[in-house]
């Protein structure tokens, strides 16, 4: 059937297709106050490659990256900085991506997990998830990763935690630690275990 | 979310200017509560004015042995700083027991004073709120009280204040430094900077429209011992359901503030010359005049408690 053929699209591709109409449909002219959309172009570096888009000013960092720039790796869970499934590294630190307008990031360096390791190039932690299993479905898997390079980060650079014993001495890994800081990645599937493991034997210079 | 124009200030008093003379537009820095509402249409600016360009992101030493701290520090930079850490203990605790460290990574220190209540009928937009709509009526009144206001509520609003950094700048007497439109500073102290709901609770603070925030300071350190001790339903990334931030010295006496009580942070100075003789006898005068339904009765004996666990602490 020729319209069953015509429906032979991948969801990958209804999806960027949907996301050109959209960006076809809007008006150039920005004028707020009566309601119209407001367009203005943002200039910033994803995975090291500079980036320049047009965006209506509503569109999060997070969309940014998967509607127009097509990384799909960063994830949409929950959109209101609950779930940590759209954790990115904006220059060095990460953030709920979900929760940050795109033309707020002029000039900075996002680092998404396309950034962080290739299939043929994974990153420790990614091959470390795959060993230790740290998934089930894998939705939020990418935050988690992004989130937990940068956890080892701030525990480097001695940003203390609340489970943090003593304020003013040196910080040091532990998996209570690394559980505290995690806090802000849910894992539906309950793959917390495992993650932790993940994690750790990284953190502990094993992987 | 509804459309909006976006731009990038130049000043403090520009800012200012500017969100003064529109009353559709709203100040952004960190966003992660603004953005969260906007999706909702809780908040529907039509003009953001973007103050992370104003340079207010130093922690610096006061001429009297304080610190001020930017209206731009981050959340992370404010807990993690040494000084901080050293000798307001109890503000790196109360921050590290807020949020997660993606959102303490974008937070501010002016916007965490301006967060929105977590009230789940001011989320629901299916129910009248009288923060939303002034004069709609509460629908938590009557309604799941389990999370709300025991303290200093009215028969407009039972909401409480979110955050854990207030509780501890309260502790502290802290004050808020801001920028009027017309250039004038003023500093207002922490005590006076949340009100409580009365018969308007659409008015959160003591700010005037289009008034910005520069700075909080902080008297110099008042030594004793620094805890934040929060209860919530989870261990980590949750609300209070009471918090207790206390600097308690040798001689047993000290500070206590609450959060997750009231529409601000909770401290009752009087009550406090009753702090060496233990927890019951400081409860009676912080908690006097409580009004609790059968769902949060529990937050005034789980503060109760929370104290003495704090005064136990600080005796360790």
């Amino acid at each position: 059937m020729a319209i069953l053929d015509d429906l032979q699209l991948s969801r990958r591709e209804v999806m960027a297709t949907g996301a050109a109409i959209g960006v076809a449909t809007v008006p150039a002219a920005a004028d707020a106050a009566s309601g119209q959309p407001s367009i203005m172009k943002v200039s910033f570096t994803v995975n090291g490659q500079r980036q320049t888009l047009e965006l209506d000013t509503r569109t999060t960092l997070l969309d940014a990256l998967r509607e127009h720039l097509k990384l799909t790796g960063s994830k949409k869970g929950c959109d209101h900085g609950q779930c940590g499934a759209c954790t990115v590294i904006v220059d060095g630190r990460r953030i709920n991506s979900c929760l940050s307008l795109a033309v707020m990031h002029e000039g900075d360096e996002v680092t998404t997990i396309e950034g962080l390791g290739s299939p043929e190039k994974l990153h420790p932690l990614q091959a470390a998830f795959v060993r230790h299993d740290g998934y089930q479905c894998g939705y939020c898997t990418p935050g988690q990763i992004c989130s937990a390079k940068a956890v080892l980060d701030e525990i480097k650079a001695g940003v203390p935690s609340h489970v943090t014993a003593d304020l003013t001495a040196k910080i040091q890994f532990s998996e209570d630690e690394l559980r505290e800081r995690m806090s802000g990645n849910i894992c539906r599937c309950g793959a917390y275990s495992n993650i932790v493991a993940a994690v750790a034997e990284v953190a502990e210079g094993k992987a | 979310m509804r459309a909006f124009s976006y731009e990038r200030a130049k000043s403090p008093r520009e800012a200012a200017a500017a969100v003064a003379a529109d009353p559709t537009a709203r100040f952004i820095a960190g966003g992660t509560n603004l953005l969260d509402l906007m999706k909702l249409e809780i908040e529907t600016p039509a003009r953001l004015v973007d103050v992370n360009g104003l340079k207010l992101d130093e922690i610096a030493p006061t001429k009297d042995g304080g610190l001020r701290i930017g209206a731009l520090v981050r959340n992370t930079d404010m807990a993690a700083d040494k000084r901080v850490r050293k000798d307001y203990g109890v503000l790196s605790r109360a921050l590290l027991a807020g949020a997660s460290g993606q959102l303490r990574n974008k937070a501010t220190t002016a916007g965490n004073l301006l967060q929105r209540t977590r009230c789940p009928y001011f989320y629901d937009t299916n129910m009248p709120c009288n923060k939303r709509t002034p004069g709609a009526g509460c629908s938590a009144i009557g309604g799941f009280t389990r999370t709300l206001a025991v303290l200093g509520a009215s028969e407009a609003c039972i909401a409480t204040h979110p955050s854990d950094m207030a509780v501890a700048l309260r502790l502290l007497d802290a004050k808020v430094e801001t920028v009027t439109p017309d250039g004038t500073e003023r500093s207002i102290p922490i005590a006076d900077f949340h009100r409580l709901p009365g018969d308007t609770p659409q008015v959160e603070t003591a700010l005037a429209r289009g008034e910005l925030i520069t700075a909080v300071t902080l008297p110099k350190p008042i030594g004793g011992t620094h805890a934040y001790r929060k209860v919530r339903d989870r261990a980590s990334y949750a609300f209070a359901l009471v918090s207790v931030a206390s600097v308690i010295h040798k001689d047993g006496s000290g500070r206590i503030a609450l959060g997750g009580v009231a529409h601000k942070p909770w401290r009752v100075e009087a009550a406090e010359s009753a702090l060496p003789r233990g927890a019951r006898a400081i409860s009676e005068g912080l908690l006097a005049g409580a009004r609790t339904t059968s769902q949060n009765a529990f937050k005034l004996t789980l503060a109760e408690r929370a104290i003495g666990a704090a005064l136990a602490q600080a005796r360790a």
